[in-house]
């Protein structure tokens, strides 16, 4: 099994027509994932590369039996295109564009509450179960269907742990890059409870970063009810406070938000915290033979 | 962003915000001129994009014109150091000259993004003039807050209870709802990521104004505010980050010895930490991004060894779609075209490793190369001369 996404998934690509939605949609359908169609507006009714192209994702749906959308398009249009896939009711959103203003996610999330849709992202390398499908522009060829769940606010540092659990042979059931925003879809909380869940899922690498406070309110989440082995990472250790480091969220502010005191609130709950992100693979190795 | 005290003084009161009367100076002379035209008591003010700056001396009263420009001889061109400059400090270039006022009380208002709530707040208290950080430390029952939520704005009702936590009577509660309803709609109509009016004073007469304005926006906003992004001061930046930005890569100046070229803000904080581990210190943080053109990587390399602290530089990149040949061909173009002569310990995994390692090999430079990442640390840490 997998989380979120897996074979019975039918994507839709807002931003298909664009140099990346194009390029992704084609990697993702070598993959295997069932892309069922495009959004762009303006260009309903035309064919691009084979995929049916609508104005509006309620058109898209109704025609395709869309049940996730993969989403690429510039940052201004990006709160809107997010809130038009849920509007349309799609279970999944996973919305890859960087840099969407912060008062835009604002209305995005208060817009999302209490209706069912789940957003991944924004600004995030998307998602893949491997050997099902993938949502996003994680590499496929570094994954292997396994054993350990993998969710991080860092892209790169996505495919380092991918890289080094499909080296030792465990492979992933699904890796989840959740974006470096102050303001994200899908939380810590959120994957770590999707993993719970997973029969599959025998461990979970997390991989967090300075600012906010999302690593501490998975501690406390592990604390409470998370029954597997889990591995952290937490990334700028060394940051100077008060700098924002590469991410929007990634900034010690008011000395608070520190790696240090992630590091601590993981550890003190059972999570094996490693200080190198070389030491990734290893840790889940020992993890999961002590549990 | 961030910009000038006297501009965000400017957009307040474009949106109402009471501030004091005052105008912004290159000169000593036109310093003078302005508390002239003011009159009485002024106060004399150092422009930077830091705080703390009264105890730097970077802001003085003048009781007439003659020693507000005395004083602006003496302050423009200095090195202000402050808490929040570093040793180095900011250079003053501009100063902001504005009457004086008979302050009744100081009270402490700021406005910034909470985002465990996914929500704006806005927090006021009586202990005004502080350091907040500190007021939240050691007297938290100080601190009063109310959260925005985005689609009503900040209402009536929430500007009021606060108005009397911070222990307001009379007509100076009416002004003070007004006052927090002014600044929350300027924080939502110009993307603001930071406000703060520290102190917002009550004046002997009953009035309310903002003293200090500190603001920061969010610059994935922008695109939507032309008129903000030319408040962009260059001289409070870095040149070489200046310099990067222009090339689409993300450089941060830090005191290291060690370059660091890498993909991804994670992957480029993760290459810190383990530079630290091996005992070095990195130089700067260099993201050149996800897919990284020739190009970019040229420039990046440029970029890297015109810091003359660099003695040496770690390329630590994990190619998903930015290919590591590409990265191989783009480094090796540099260093040959740059006349690069530090070493270089290149680190990389991911696609088309080995055809971008053997081109590293066969290309006769200063490359090492490793497969893992803490052995590359070591070794560049060993190669930029250890601690």
């Amino acid at each position: 099994m997998a989380v979120l996404l897996d074979t019975s998934t039918r994507l839709l690509v807002q931003g298909l027509t664009g140099r990346e939605g194009t390029f992704h949609a084609k990697a993702a359908a070598a993959y295997g994932t069932t892309i069922v169609g495009g959004v762009t507006p303006g260009k309903g009714g035309t064919i691009h590369e084979g995929w049916p192209i609508f104005n509006t994702v309620h058109q898209a749906v109704a025609e395709t039996g869309a049940n996730a959308s993969l989403i690429f398009v510039p940052p201004p249009a990006g709160a809107d295109t997010v809130m038009e896939a849920v509007d349309a009711g799609l279970a999944l959103v996973v919305c890859i564009t960087e840099g969407i203003p912060t008062l835009d996610m604002m209305r995005v999330v208060t817009f999302m509450r209490g209706k069912p849709s789940r957003l991944i992202g924004p600004i995030c390398p998307g998602l893949i179960s491997p050997g099902k499908a993938k949502a996003g522009i994680i590499p496929g060829h570094i994954c292997k269907e396994g054993c350990v769940g993998i969710v991080s606010r860092s892209g790169t540092l996505t495919y380092e742990a991918i890289q080094q659990t499909t080296q030792l042979g465990y492979g992933q059931t699904t890796c989840i890059g959740i974006g470096g925003d102050p303001i994200i879809g899908t939380t810590f909380v959120d994957a770590l409870r999707l993993f719970n869940a997973d029969p599959e899922t025998e461990a979970v690498v997390m991989i967090g970063e300075i600012g906010g406070t999302a690593e501490e309110e998975a501690a406390d989440f592990i604390k409470r009810e998370f029954r597997k082995p889990v591995v952290s990472f937490i990334a700028g250790q060394t940051a100077p406070p008060g700098r924002r480091m590469g991410h929007a969220g990634a900034i010690i502010a008011g000395g608070k938000g520190t790696a240090a005191e992630k590091m601590a609130a993981l550890s003190a709950v059972g999570v094996h915290v490693v200080k190198s992100p070389a030491e990734i693979g290893a840790a889940v190795r020992v993890a999961l033979r002590s549990s | 962003m961030k910009i000038h005290e006297y501009q965000g003084k400017a957009i307040l009161a474009r949106h109402g915000v009471p501030v004091p009367r005052g105008e912004m100076a290159h000169t000593p002379s036109e310093v003078g001129a302005i508390a002239r035209r003011l009159g009485g008591t002024v106060v004399v003010k150092a422009q930077i994009h830091a705080g703390g700056r009264g105890k730097g001396g970077g802001v003085k009263l003048a009781k007439t014109a003659d020693e507000a420009e005395q004083i602006a001889t003496q302050m423009i061109g200095m090195r202000l150091v402050t808490h929040q400059t570093g040793p180095e400090g900011r250079i003053v270039k501009r100063i902001l000259v504005e009457e004086g006022l008979q302050i009744a009380r100081e009270l402490y208002l700021g406005l910034v993004i909470d985002r465990a709530a996914e929500r704006p707040v806005l927090m006021v208290s009586p202990a005004g003039g502080m350091e907040i950080e500190k007021v939240a430390a050691e007297t938290p029952h100080l601190i009063f807050k109310a959260h925005i939520d985005p689609a009503t704005g900040l209402l009536p009702f929430q500007a009021r209870s606060l108005a009397f936590s911070l222990g307001l009577e009379g007509p100076a509660v009416g002004k003070a709802v007004k006052v927090m309803a002014q600044i929350a709609e300027t924080f939502s109509a110009t993307d603001a990521s930071l406000i703060e009016i520290n102190p917002l004073i009550v004046t002997a007469t009953g009035d309310l104004l903002a003293l200090d304005a500190k603001m920061t926006f969010d610059d994935n906003a922008l695109f939507r505010h032309p008129d903000i992004k030319e408040l962009r001061d260059f001289d409070e930046e870095d040149p070489l980050e200046i310099d990067a930005s222009k090339y689409s890569l993300n450089y941060i100046r830090l005191d290291g010895n060690i370059g660091c070229m890498v993909n991804g803000a994670g992957l480029a904080m993760a290459t810190m930490d383990i530079i630290k581990l091996a005992g070095g210190e990195p130089a700067n943080f260099l993201d050149v991004g996800g897919g990284a053109t020739a190009e970019q990587i040229k420039n990046a390399v440029r970029i890297l060894t015109s810091d003359r602290n660099v003695q040496a530089v770690f390329v630590n990149i994990f190619g998903g779609i930015l290919r590591c040949d590409i990265l191989a061909e783009g480094l090796v173009a540099a260093v040959k075209e740059l006349h690069v002569t530090l070493p270089i310990v290149i680190r990389m995994e991911g696609t088309n490793v080995e055809t971008g390692k053997q081109m590293l090999r066969d290309s006769g430079l200063n490359f090492t190369t490793a497969d893992a990442m803490d052995q590359a640390a070591a070794t560049v840490v060993k190669l930029a001369g250890g601690r």
